[in-house]
């Protein structure tokens, strides 16, 4: 009873990103106890994979073959499931993504095994594993623990582990899975429209709008405003969900993750986890917000507690 | 064809709350309530489907918590739907998601549904895993963050996009009967009309305990959840440096930190 299991996640013929800061947070949990670190790929083709595996640190890869290449969740279960016979381990790891909300719950609520999602720190007191999460809008944070808990199952939050870069050679074994009765059947995948507009993903200077814009009406000011000063007009979740901007200039989770941002001008977005997602690692975010204890200025450099209308008509001067 | 749809009344924390003295939780004096925003779009879409096939579908709010919180299903009753159900007892304090899903699985049994419509996650916890632990429970197949989604009543199966990461979504049919967590932005939630809003106070809520459905405490609870709370605690953020002053100081200031950064740049 002590190894560490990651799930490698995949999409579209990739590896996630998260994948790889999971395996990183597995390998420092594995110095503090001396466990073993083993990652399961689950593919048509798991070679394909587990070749960008050998990462300093992975005792053993995995590797499962199943018959369709994409995330279906009862396969997941199963052969998860069937891991868990198998190996034994502690602790079960895989990103906070949308995938693992599908099937972790399934495996921790028929097992009853320990289980927390959107963990962002896990360490141990003495032999009891502590994970950390955020409550209340991350206005709190709370540890758990899990007494009398044979295995648990964690879902980590992304952007909080450092991927290693060091290669190793690590020994892959394979699994055999067992045979799954699928009751959901996969028909396409539909990729965001690729529009003329703007790919925010790759713009340095955004200016975004979020729910204290209030109304549609009001989406000029701002347009004007982003226009004028040389940036980019993002949004983020209700802006984009009520139609105001297009999908594609939402930040965010389920939007875009704005890569190569140096400088965010956020207004009357308060900040959910979500929207934090997708643009907390900016080194300048600048954040305009009636509410003084929106979470928002939790991440700014620089905070404004003022009419996100107010200032907008006197910033305007300044630029034209 | 029956829906179930679990809503949740979450807990928001005023500024400046205090911890209860065990440490794991928020003081209760320190607690507002509302209903879960996932919640508003999950019902809607129960709303919705009634509104399509008429009599062939019987929607049904259903909530586990205290007394208060018939708010939330009168909320729910006053723009649709007959009657309510709220499960409470006072072994169920401290129920985490998989607790709550226990005594979700148990009355979607009873009243023999065929699909359970939840949010996505609540905002107070957001463990985003009530809805899927309700399906394991159940053993149904099952779909998380639904974005669209095709029922009519009798299909063996549906038709849902799930939302992933990054815009992407992926359609994909699921076998009924199923639990759908439903993500917001899936339609326009109504708000209640004055009429909805009296006459959903004439509208039945059954009030039962886990124990009308076979549960034990010790499935409930702390004691019955896959998590327990060690501690409760405000963390230490950082805060933004503020820019304060008039209206035209801070928009003054706020240009020139943008344009000092933009010749850096």
């Amino acid at each position: 009873m002590n190894k560490i299991m990651v799930i490698a996640e995949h999409r579209l013929g990739e590896l996630t990103a998260a994948t790889f800061e999971v395996i990183a947070a597995a390998v420092g949990l594995k110095r503090t106890k001396g466990f073993s670190v083993n990652v399961a790929v689950l593919a048509s083709n798991p070679a394909e994979f587990s070749a960008k595996l050998n990462i300093a640190g992975v005792d053993e890869i995995i590797e499962i073959q199943i018959q369709e290449n994409q995330f279906q969740t009862d396969t997941y279960e199963a052969i998860i499931n069937s891991l868990l016979d198998e190996y034994e381990p502690s602790v079960v790891l895989t990103s906070n993504s949308i995938d693992a909300w599908s099937c972790m719950p399934i495996i921790a609520a028929k097992r009853q095994c320990g289980f927390a999602t959107d963990v962002f720190a896990l360490n141990y007191d003495g032999d009891d594993l502590i994970a950390t999460r955020a409550a209340y809008g991350e206005k709190m944070h709370v540890d758990l623990e899990f007494p009398g808990k044979e295995t648990v199952l964690i879902t980590l939050r992304g952007n909080t582990y450092k991927p290693i870069e060091q290669e190793a050679s690590v020994p892959v074994s394979s699994f055999s899975a067992p045979s799954v009765n699928a009751r959901t059947t996969h028909k396409r995948f539909i990729e965001p429209e690729t529009t003329s507009d703007v790919d925010i993903a790759q713009a340095e200077l955004l200016l975004s709008i979020g729910r204290g814009i209030e109304n549609e009406d009001n989406i000029e000011q701002f347009e004007e405003l982003a226009d004028t000063m040389g940036f980019t007009l993002g949004c983020s979740r209700p802006i984009a969900d009520n139609g105001w901007l297009p999908k594609s200039r939402q930040v965010g989770q389920s939007g875009k993750i704005v890569v190569a941002c140096n400088t965010y001008l956020a207004f009357g977005i308060s900040g959910s986890v979500q929207h934090m997602a997708g643009m907390k690692h900016v080194p300048n975010i600048i954040a305009v917000n009636t509410d003084a204890e929106a979470s928002i200025f939790t991440i700014a450099k620089y905070g404004v507690v003022a009419d996100m209308f107010e200032i907008a008509d006197e910033l305007i001067n300044h630029f034209e | 064809m029956k829906i179930l749809v679990p809503v949740k009344q979450v807990a928001i924390i005023d500024e400046d709350c205090e911890i209860r003295d065990d440490g794991k939780n928020v003081d209760v004096d320190f607690l507002d309530y509302e209903i879960n925003e996932w919640d508003n779009y999950s019902w809607e879409l129960a709303l919705n489907l009634q509104e399509t096939y008429g009599e062939d579908v019987e929607i049904v709010p259903l909530t586990v918590g205290p007394d208060e919180a018939d708010d939330v299903l009168l909320n729910c009753l006053a723009k649709g739907g007959e009657r309510g159900i709220r499960v409470w007892d006072d072994a169920l304090v401290d129920s985490d998601s998989f607790a709550i899903a226990q005594v979700i699985a148990k009355v979607a049994e009873h009243e023999n549904a065929d699909y359970v419509l939840t949010g996505t996650l609540s905002s107070d916890y957001s463990f985003a895993a009530t809805g899927m632990c309700v399906a394991g429970l159940l053993n149904w197949a099952h779909a998380a963050v639904v974005s669209k989604v095709d029922i009519t009543p009798d299909a063996q199966q549906i038709t849902v996009n799930r939302e992933l990461e990054a815009g992407i979504e992926e359609e994909i049919t699921v076998e009924s009967p199923a639990v759908l967590s439903i993500q917001l932005g899936i339609n326009e939630p109504r708000y209640a009309s004055l009429r909805g809003i009296k006459q959903a106070k004439a509208k039945p809520i059954e009030v039962m305990s886990h124990k009308d459905f076979g549960l034990t405490d010790a499935e409930v609870g702390e004691i019955g959840s896959l998590s327990k709370v060690r501690k409760m605690y405000a963390p230490e953020l950082s805060q933004a440096e503020l820019i304060e002053g008039t209206v035209a100081e801070q928009a003054k200031r706020i240009a020139e930190i943008v344009k000092e950064l933009k010749g850096g740049a």
